[in-house]
């Protein structure tokens, strides 16, 4: 287990690296770039992608993969807006928690099918996130909420530290970027110093091992798509407090970006290795090339070229860095065999 | 027993979709439907097929198919509208290989897993549909063209006869040539196929690139049909061509799965489909649907056939 830690620290040094190169370019094109102000601002706008990084982190380090889960923060998100708009409860811890349960529950569903049909995960979450958002866009048709109660209206604009900006507009520290800062310490304490966190490392190194050392691998498993339902959750609320508005269609067709944010940040798409820290630096290169696209003025339609280009770019690096391993560990003959 | 159920599966519903329709699917212009539809849904599948039963998968098909289809349209309306449809048929052929050939290369000599790396491909080759379309829809193609999705010959639809050359050819390519064997042993087990001296990473490579080819002859047949190319046509297909690998009896850990499977539940799928249309489901309530449909397949695989 050792070398893949090292090759993992390497991996978030070179990250860092390219996201302080690109952000001193875009600072260049563009002087406001490099301003509290935009860093606060971004890093609050991306804090929805940041949360649902890290539960995507956790599920690719047990071997696994999800893409429901923009269905299920998209299920979690409608259900909480139908519930405040309609009771107009002034409460928002309360609509809060009202998110939590039905990620988990939705979560939970795709772990007990992972685990007993083994079925690969993405045929496996690609059907329930068809169902999930099939289901939902068929009951609502589509309409959107943005009749909230004056206390969730609120709370969006909550700062944990507030600056006076130069025009006098009041900028700040969000709530929600320390919402995503605590989720990921909580994340990282989780896969470190629990043991269900290194039995998720066991099980995503060798699933095989990992069962006839004795653990539950049900329980993994469960756990893991349970925790991206729980951080779907919690990321539809986010999501629902940053717009100040529920469009069911608003949120599902960016699996790709969290998943290439996680696989950049060194979480092997094998399972087995992956960190918070790498999974947060690669939500952050991601956002930056995106707000670069966009600084640069490139059409959007380069977009998605990009974005599938670093996909195949990072699952490359990470499958290659896996042909040196084996190579090391087994010999040149052994790479053959990693089909 | 798997061509069993899957026929009196066939029946059931064929009898409740009847049923639920008031008989609607009974008429002759239901069949005529289902008989120029499910050949697209059939080419793409047995693109699907050769991915599944390696035991990988091949997410980008229907991006692929798309992206084959604006440059046909674009040599037939704008770049050479005088060499017609076979010189355009030609060149989305040869840009199909090209994309095999891309995807060959990651998934086979890079091994990055095929889920991801068409995942990413997937994104890209859309995006590069989009860069050339901007969007938009190319349409209007020569008559000769519009042949291949509409015509018929002795009463038979083309895109009927297009489907059966190629399952025809798909069955002997899987069970007659070395190729076949090849793919289905290193399905099951690579690592044994690897210690018979195959060449694992040339079998991978082949078997991309025969998807790509056959999702490139679906593009014809689906350019055809719809008289049109956009950069996200059809994007639902690809849910129902995984499901009708699985429901047609491919593992999807790969290794097992014939090609007379795939065409009976192809054939279960377009009638439900079809079924779907005539009550008037909107679009969502079918996906969920299918989504759940496929869950319920792999679940009864596991608990009764495994």
């Amino acid at each position: 287990m050792k070398i893949p830690w090292k090759i993992q620290r390497q991996t978030e040094w070179y990250l860092l690296f390219v996201i302080i190169v690109l952000s001193a370019f875009l600072t260049v094109v563009n002087p406001k770039f490099f301003t509290l102000e935009n860093i606060f601002d971004f890093l609050r706008n991306n804090s929805f992608l940041g949360i649902v990084a890290l539960g995507e982190l956790v599920v690719l380090i047990s071997g696994g993969i999800d893409v429901s889960f923009t269905a299920i923060a998209t299920v979690a998100q409608y259900l909480m807006g139908l519930v405040i708009s309609t009771t107009m409860v002034n409460n928002v811890l309360l609509a809060f928690l009202i998110p939590i349960p039905i990620g988990i529950a939705l979560g939970a569903v795709n772990g007990v099918l992972v685990y007993y049909t083994r079925v690969h995960p993405v045929i496996i979450t690609i059907s329930t996130l068809n169902f999930y958002y099939g289901v939902l866009m068929f009951l609502t048709k589509g309409t959107w909420i943005y009749k909230f109660p004056p206390a969730f209206r609120e709370f969006a604009k909550l700062k944990v530290v507030t600056f006076m900006g130069a025009q006098g507009v009041p900028f700040g520290f969000s709530f929600f970027t320390l919402l995503w800062i605590i989720l990921g310490f909580f994340t990282f304490v989780v896969l470190r110093y629990l043991t269900i966190g290194r039995k998720i490392y066991a099980v995503g190194g060798n699933l095989e091992a990992a069962r006839r050392a004795g653990f539950n691998i049900f329980r993994v498993q469960l756990f893991v798509y349970s925790y991206i339902g729980l951080l779907a959750g919690i990321a539809g609320f986010v999501h629902a407090q940053l717009n100040q508005m529920i469009q069911p269609n608003a949120i599902v067709g960016r699996e790709l970006d969290v998943i290439a944010a996680t696989i950049l940040g060194g979480a092997s798409i094998f399972g087995g290795s992956g960190t918070v820290w790498g999974a947060f630096l690669g939500v952050l290169l991601i956002a930056i090339i995106k707000n670069g696209l966009i600084l640069m003025k490139a059409s959007a339609y380069w977009h998605e070229v990009i974005m599938g280009s670093i996909i195949v770019l990072a699952a490359s690096i990470s499958a290659y860095q896996r042909k040196l391993q084996i190579r090391r560990e087994k010999g040149r003959f052994a790479e053959e065999q990693i089909f | 027993m798997q061509i069993v159920a899957l026929m009196v599966l066939l029946g059931v519903l064929f009898a409740l979709m009847a049923f639920l329709t008031q008989g609607k699917l009974l008429e002759a212009q239901s069949f005529q439907a289902i008989a120029f539809q499910m050949p697209l849904l059939g080419l793409l599948t047995l693109a699907q097929m050769g991915p599944m039963l390696s035991g990988g998968i091949d997410l980008s098909i229907i991006a692929t198919a798309n992206l084959v289809s604006i440059v046909m349209a674009l040599s037939m309306t704008q770049f050479f509208p005088a060499l017609q449809a076979p010189f355009a048929i030609l060149l989305g052929l040869g840009l199909s290989l090209l994309l095999g050939i891309l995807k060959g290369f990651f998934i086979a000599l890079v091994s990055v897993p095929a889920i991801i790396a068409t995942l990413g491909l997937m994104i890209f080759i859309r995006g590069l549909a989009l860069v050339i379309t901007r969007g938009y829809v190319i349409a209007g193609f020569p008559p000769d063209f519009l042949f291949i999705g509409n015509g018929t010959v002795v009463g038979i639809p083309v895109p009927f006869l297009v489907f059966a050359i190629f399952a025809s050819l798909m069955y002997l390519l899987l069970s007659r040539t070395q190729f076949g064997l090849e793919l289905y042993l290193f399905g099951s087990n690579p690592v044994a196929t690897l210690f018979s001296g195959v060449n694992n990473r040339k079998v991978v490579f082949r078997t991309y690139l025969l998807s790509s080819f056959l999702a490139g002859i679906a593009s014809c047949v689906m350019a055809s049909r719809f008289n049109a190319a956009q950069a996200d046509y059809g994007e639902s297909y690809l849910l129902l061509t995984v499901l009708a690998c699985v429901l047609g009896g491919v593992s999807p850990s790969g290794g097992s799965g014939r090609v007379w499977g795939i065409v009976v539940s192809v054939v279960v799928l377009q009638v439900v489909a079809t079924g779907f249309n005539l009550l008037g489901f909107s679009s969502h309530l079918a996906s969920a649907l299918w989504g759940m449909i496929l869950l319920g397949v792999v679940l009864f695989n596991r608990l009764f056939l495994a």
